[in-house]
């Protein structure tokens, strides 16, 4: 290896590969695990479960595994990725566990880990099938069929689900799945690759209203079908959560892409305009706002349907917590409906306290950061586009449901990413890793070396 | 694309910056809200998580209140009163979201959160242990409450017996009928409870009222003793042979209507001794006295009582007054203890309490001591003086007095064989009421008091010819005699 002089460094800094820190970090996240699954049992009854070493065990073998597919066929990738998740995934399984042990139905720790092995075999297929994601690009018309097809899959007829008035889930024998997981990320690749061809076309500035160029109206179209979209989904699924995930997620990438402020302020001046016409046309919306708004009224506390009665006692949940949390195994998750789902979080809030909820927005956080500076050190323009969709993705959606549980918009349905229990969105989420974690080693891969050392110029050979 | 990248970046880190301020505005600012709000079952919950301390009496020998370790993991610990009904009033109840009496007077130290009692707690909490609270013993004299109780109850009247120690001010007796099973008010069952409640709550004779503290009534010809010591006090050559005057019907100022005695009797020949009108409850020499006196005085004598002022007791009390300044019938009125005069039970036992402590009003408890869960005693009962109601010359001359009216007055049914006991009966017009409410004050024995009583017999419940003699009188000898007894 030729070392370069100090002037010709490149842009981002070679770094190692860091895969010692790594299999560190994985084997801290594991122990973390291990350590809150016993807490668990000693604060339901003063004994470790039983299944701590079990549970330990298969959650360390199976990212190991993972570590293992990631170091032979990933190895410059960003090496915090799977230890966060690893964490996350985790301390996701804890929780299930914990409120299995309330006897809460729907939730199964067991399941959870199954889902977590499916999602790292799904990881590893990834990155071992994926060995360019640059390939995805020219499946983006593809990818935008199937992301369509399936988030209209719920509405079709046989094999459509209605789950409490959503109808999001799609039932094929014993197996139900949500579709809309794997369309969102569908969704952002079609993205991605429309938005890197038409980006050109899409920046063209039309006509200037006061400090803002307004782009041409004939380009108008992609942002009005997108809108439609997700508005039918808002409407005929009244997904009111992927429809904001989807359409949120779309404006980002559009500014990303053409630099244009314009283009978010009339997504955002858009979408408004669709949720208060379908505020005044359905009233599942309205019914979100006016919960929103004063969630201890008792008419809404009381209401069957769409009444805040879950965020009420999320609420209680984590208010009880305090800074420290009542310690696992030592609150009250039963308390809220669903809290396995939607409204894990209310649970670490009320378990682990202010802490917890601040340390694990740091855990998102962190793995939003890692993503979009994968996505600026990119080298084309697709992986910057897909990999800073994919992190906004994430953030967007952390935002949404955690922002919604704690009030801070208003609740729309959606999983608490790699936490909540439910195998759909372990899976995309997974898959979405391991797209990050192909771009990241596609980014810090050292370019080949065949550079002339002559001024600061740098060839790449593709 | 890096520009715009970085930018959403920027709005990645707002986002979560929104997220982690609101968490902390939730934890920090709301949880306070959300911690009180009755949708919230959590301190339902807490409240059956710890052991609780227990409520004893005659120094831990008896057992009132006392937890229950079920084993069940959501109200592990249950309350459980042993006696039931007998000392509801005292004990109150310990609810799934309320408290009462001693339950809720002593809760800080009950369930442990008292700053007394934090060591024990850090190390409950360290250890995992549920918190445990300290025990609480009570003055009560366990045998004397149930002659109170038993004899009350068998009678089949509404009413209140109070009894204390006039040296220290510990109460020995409190018993208020009609009552009700505490029991039934500590299952951890919000609907349950609720519903035993509401039926207490609705039910017409009030069983959920203290008798003794909660509710004021006139304290009719009891009040005189007050009235004497204005008298006496006045002046201090006046003693209980001054002769006053005792018509058989006192003309009231600037009415028609005069003051009758008890019956329209007579009282003596028109001037009386004060130890013959206090025998006699005669009410026209004491409504005269009164007029003499004036409304300052008879304030000013009733204060030192502890009439009309604050007091600080375990359980809360109504306020008691003599009324307001009206006109000068008023005062002759309210000299014999009619028109606005209002006393609870509680506030006419410790008048006879301050007699019988030769002048000294005590501060009356309920707590003997509070031991923390390791043993240890962090309180205990410090008799403390309210005031010098009266100097020890005139509450000798009243407590003379009171003797006379238990040998040869009105109040011969509290006789004890072999003590001396020492009194003051009363019946007193309950408002419209036909019925009269009847009432006995007194202490035994006279020499060296140890036990000062005020019995009250609810007007309707008694009959209309019910008296302070003959219906409250026994009542109080046996509940002062089983007091005796049991020291």
């Amino acid at each position: 290896m030729t070392t370069a002089p100090v002037a010709e460094a490149p842009a981002v800094p070679m770094t190692a590969k860091r895969r010692g820190a790594q299999l560190v970090m994985l084997a801290f996240a594991i122990v973390v695990v291990m350590g809150a699954y016993a807490s668990v049992g000693l604060g339901i009854d003063g004994q470790i479960p039983s299944g701590t070493f079990t549970y330990g065990l298969g959650l360390a073998v199976l990212m190991f595994a993972a570590y293992g597919v990631l170091a032979k066929w990933a190895p410059w990738a960003d090496p915090l990725l799977l230890p966060l998740v690893t964490l996350l995934n985790g301390i996701g399984l804890v929780f299930i566990y914990r409120i299995e042990q309330t006897g809460q139905a729907g939730a199964s720790a067991t399941n959870q880990l199954m889902w977590t092995a499916l999602g790292v075999v799904m990881f590893s297929a990834t990155l071992i099938v994926l060995k360019d994601h640059r390939t995805l690009q020219r499946l983006t018309y593809t990818m935008g069929a199937l992301g369509l097809l399936l988030l209209v899959m719920p509405l079709l007829p046989i094999i459509g689900e209605d789950v409490n008035g959503a109808s999001i889930w799609i039932k094929i024998g014993p197996l139900t799945y949500q579709p809309a997981e794997m369309a969102k990320m569908a969704l952002v690749i079609f993205f991605a690759g429309y938005l890197v061809a038409k980006r050109d076309v899409l920046a063209l500035a039309g006509r200037r209203l006061f400090f803002i160029d307004l782009p041409r109206v004939r380009d108008l179209g992609p942002v009005l079908i997108t809108w439609g979209l997700s508005l039918g989904v808002l409407v005929l699924q009244k997904d009111l959560g992927s429809s904001l995930l989807v359409f949120g997620t779309f404006i980002a990438m559009l500014y990303i892409a053409t630099q244009r402020t314009s283009w978010v302020l009339i997504g955002v001046l858009l979408f408004v305009g669709g949720a208060v016409l379908a505020g005044q046309l359905f009233g599942h919306v309205q019914d979100r706002f006016e919960v929103w708004l004063d969630p201890g009224n008792p008419e809404f506390y009381n209401r069957e349907l769409g009444g805040s009665e879950q965020l009420m006692q999320g609420l209680f949940a984590m208010g009880s917590g305090g800074i420290l949390g009542t310690g696992l195994g030592q609150g009250f998750p039963r308390e809220i409906p669903l809290s396995f789902s939607d409204f894990i979080i209310a649970v670490v809030g009320e378990e682990l306290g202010l802490t917890g909820l601040m340390a694990l927005l740091m855990v998102y956080a962190l793995i939003v950061e890692r993503g979009l500076r994968t996505a600026l050190a990119a080298r084309d323009p697709f992986t910057k586009l897909l990999a800073g969709g994919l992190s906004f993705l994430l953030a967007w959606q952390v935002f949404i449901i955690v922002g919604g549980v704690t009030r801070l918009i208003p609740l729309t349905g959606l999983v608490t990413p790699f936490l909540s229990a439910g195998g759909s969105a372990l899976l995309t989420n997974w898959i979405l890793i391991a797209l990050l974690v192909r771009m990241s080693d596609a980014a810090r891969r050292p370019p080949p070396q065949a550079i002339q050392n002559e001024g600061l110029t740098q060839v790449f050979t593709r | 694309m890096n520009a715009t990248i970085k930018r959403a970046a920027v709005a990645c880190m707002v986002m979560f910056a929104l997220l982690m301020i609101n968490v902390n505005y939730l934890g920090a600012v709301k949880a306070g809200d959300y911690s009180t709000d009755n949708r919230n079952k959590r301190s339902f919950y807490a409240r059956y998580g710890v052991d609780r301390g227990w409520i004893t009496a005659d120094d831990g020998k008896t057992t009132l209140a006392k937890t229950i370790d079920t084993g069940d993991k959501t109200f592990r610990y249950e309350r459980e009163y042993p006696s039931g009904r007998m000392y509801a009033h005292v004990l109150g109840f310990f609810a799934p979201e309320s408290a009462r009496g001693i339950e809720l007077n002593e809760n800080k130290l009950l369930n442990g959160s008292d700053p007394d009692l934090v060591v024990g707690r850090l190390i409950d909490f360290v250890s995992k242990k549920p918190p445990k609270g300290a025990s609480v013993d009570l003055t009560l004299v366990p045998a004397a409450q149930k002659v109170a109780y038993d004899k009350l109850r068998a009678s089949g009247k509404r009413g209140a017996v109070v009894a204390l120690d006039p040296k220290t001010g510990a109460v020995q007796v409190m018993v208020s009928l009609p009552t009700y099973d505490p029991n039934d008010l500590a299952a951890p069952d919000k609907a349950k409870v609720a519903q035993a409640y509401n039926k207490l709550a609705e039910d017409d004779t009030d069983p959920l009222l203290n008798r003794v503290t909660e509710k004021t009534y006139p304290p009719g010809s009891t009040f005189k003793v007050v009235t004497a010591a204005a008298f006496l006090e006045a002046d201090r050559s006046r003693d209980p042979e001054t002769t006053v005057p005792a018509p058989q019907v006192l003309d009231l100022p600037d009415t028609t209507a005069g003051l009758p005695n008890y019956g329209g009797a007579a009282c003596g020949s028109g001037e009386v001794t004060l130890r013959f009108a206090l025998e006699r409850s005669c009410n026209t020499p004491f409504g005269q006295m009164g007029m003499d006196l004036g409304w300052d005085k008879m304030r000013e004598e009733s204060a030192k009582f502890g009439i009309g002022e604050p007091i600080q007791f375990e359980l809360p009390t109504a306020d008691t007054t003599i009324g307001p300044d009206e006109e000068t019938a008023a005062l002759a009125q309210l000299s014999i203890g009619q028109r606005n005069n209002q006393q609870t039970p509680l506030q006419m036992a410790q008048i006879a309490s301050a007699i019988a402590n030769s002048g000294v009003l005590m501060k009356p408890t309920l707590i003997n001591k509070i031991t923390d869960p390791g043993g240890s005693v962090i309180e205990e009962l410090k008799p403390e003086q309210l005031t010098e109601a009266l100097s020890g010359e005139v509450a000798d001359e009243l407590k003379q007095m009171m003797v006379s009216v238990i040998t040869n007055g009105t109040g011969t049914g509290a006789q004890i064989p072999g003590v001396t006991v020492a009194g003051k009966t009363g019946t007193a017009e309950a408002g419209d009421a036909p019925a009269p409410h009847a009432w006995f004050i007194g202490f035994a024995p006279a020499e060296n008091p140890e036990t000062a009583i005020c019995v009250f017999i609810e007007a309707g419940s008694a009959g209309n010819d019910a008296t302070g003699g003959g219906t409250a009188a026994p009542l109080a000898r046996d509940v002062m005699q089983a007091v005796l007894e049991a020291k």
